[in-house]
């Protein structure tokens, strides 16, 4: 068990699905929380409809992403001159679109939960609508998290996107869910094992920093 | 002269009958039948090669209508392959790894090993051919081309046979899988020569799946001995299912089973994927 971490591959796996999946939530989290936030507090003509389809791509499959994005990429693809099949910033991309709409949705979900309580002192303030915006978002902040924790969960632990577009090259695009298949194909079980757990415990330590949080607000009177 | 031949001929054609007619009346009655189909079912630990070629599409179906047993396959790479053996989560094992292969066997893991059928490892490449291996003599020569020219290879790098083979020619041409031209993809035939013809890179691929994988990599092999690729059968020692087990390895050496491995691939690819040639090792 302790050999396993002392191989420096392990580690630059372990390294780099944390690169490639943090990368993938934080701009995740720059378009969806305004996005989310936005769509669950004003309504517009089609909002309905909107809303509908980002619940929909909340749940598209993510080995389907990846054919999308491999195809975009490919040579022969729309995006093929940029070269980016089979590198990292390839499966950022991928994961970029499927953490994007959780983040979306559960953003969405937690700010309308709001906004009925929130609209009346809305009205009286007047103020700016970037102001309101970012107070709805503060007041919300514990959806929102949960949005974040979940999204990163699936990204962390998402194998068939990133096998596709990164391709799974030893020290170039292996993130440990990838390397856990190929451990295993190799009959090297207990490194799949080892490196299973470690997802395990990185999923953990994110839901500990959302039940934290959870219990934060609690305390706060129910404020948070 | 020609009068012997053609009696040899019509003597063997009878013997034929015979036998068969004797297989066809003992079909029901014979004790190993109801052994076998008592047994329901095997598993074949096998390569990615023989699944993905279709072989065993083709050849799988007949065995489990004449046993009425069901044939369960998990298409791997060879070192998974073998280890499902050793664990005993698989009854028999068709590989391409005469070394692992030997190793089961001496270390007691199987036994009843068989050479089942050959083909041949290619190197294949892109049409404009950067490193001009084209040229070389050898396999191994070929090898020091790429790594010489800072052209791309493409490696299995999942321990399976074809890997397995790589690093033996490379070892052979004193060159190390290291460096900015070495690319380990960690993922099976298909995938690996796919990545190989978006990169512009060389893979050494088995002939089978490079013969029903289309893509734009071209065959730029040297006729080289080291590129022969044999596939060998071995029950798994300790198996709960020996009859089964022990009447699959016959099926695939016997007459029949080799003359449809003789056969398969032809009507498709114009040439067999694979070269029957059964010996008891």
């Amino acid at each position: 068990m302790i050999e396993v971490f002392q191989n420096p591959d392990v580690m630059a796996v372990i390294m780099l699905s944390l690169q490639v999946s943090t990368s993938a939530v934080l701009i995740g989290m720059l378009i969806g929380i305004p996005i989310g936030a936005m769509i669950g507090l004003y309504s517009f003509p089609g909002r309905k409809l909107v809303i509908s389809l980002i619940y929909t791509m909340m749940g598209f499959p993510p080995v389907l992403i990846g054919v999308v994005v491999y195809l975009l990429l490919s040579r022969q693809g729309i995006l093929g001159e940029w070269e980016l099949l089979f590198t990292p910033t390839a499966m950022i991309i991928a994961q970029i679109v499927l953490v994007t709409p959780i983040i979306t949705g559960l953003t969405l979900s937690a700010v309308y939960a709001k906004e009925k309580i929130f609209s009346e002192t809305v009205q009286t303030l007047g103020g700016n609508r970037f102001h309101i915006i970012w107070e709805l978002i503060k007041e919300s902040r514990k959806g929102i998290w949960a949005s974040v924790a979940t999204a990163y969960g699936r990204a962390i632990s998402e194998v068939g996107a990133v096998m596709l577009v990164g391709g799974n090259i030893e020290g170039h695009t292996r993130v440990m869910t990838t390397a856990i298949i190929l451990e295993t194909r190799k009959g090297n079980f207990e490194i799949g094992l080892v490196l299973g757990l470690v997802l395990l415990f990185i999923s953990f330590v994110m839901n500990s920093f959302l039940m934290l949080g959870m219990l934060r607000g609690m305390q706060n009177g129910g404020k948070g | 002269m020609k009068r012997k031949i053609s009696l040899t001929l019509i003597m063997s054609m009878v013997l034929v009958l015979l036998v068969t007619s004797a297989v066809g009346a003992n079909a029901k009655t014979n004790p190993i039948y109801q052994k076998v189909a008592a047994e329901k079912e095997v598993i074949l630990a096998t390569t990615t090669s023989t699944q993905d070629s279709g072989l065993l599409d083709y050849m799988l179906p007949t065995f489990e209508k004449r046993f009425n047993v069901k044939v369960k396959v998990i298409a791997v790479g060879t070192g998974q392959a073998i280890q499902l053996g050793k664990d005993k989560n698989a009854d028999v094992v068709l590989v391409h790894s005469r070394k692992a292969e030997d190793e089961f066997v001496r270390d007691g893991f199987g036994h009843k090993a068989h050479d089942v059928m050959y083909n041949q490892f290619l190197i294949v490449g892109p049409k404009n051919d950067p490193a001009n291996i084209k040229s070389a003599k050898s396999a191994a020569d070929a090898f020091k081309k790429i790594a010489g020219s800072n052209s791309k290879f493409i490696s299995r790098g999942d321990d399976s046979g074809t890997h397995k083979k790589e690093l033996s020619i490379l070892s052979k041409a004193g060159i190390k899988p290291e460096g900015k031209w070495y690319v380990s993809a960690g993922q099976g035939m298909g995938e690996t020569l796919r990545m190989g013809e978006e990169m512009g890179a060389y893979v050494l691929t088995d002939e089978a799946t490079y013969l029903t994988n289309k893509t734009g990599l071209i065959n730029l092999s040297p006729t080289d001995k080291d590129l022969f690729n044999p596939y060998g059968i071995i029950q798994v020692t300790g198996t709960k299912k020996p009859h089964t087990a022990n009447e699959l390895i016959w099926f695939f050496i016997s007459p029949e089973g080799q003359s449809m491995i003789n056969q398969f691939g032809r009507n498709q690819y114009g040439k067999n994927l694979f070269v029957p040639d059964a010996k008891r090792r």
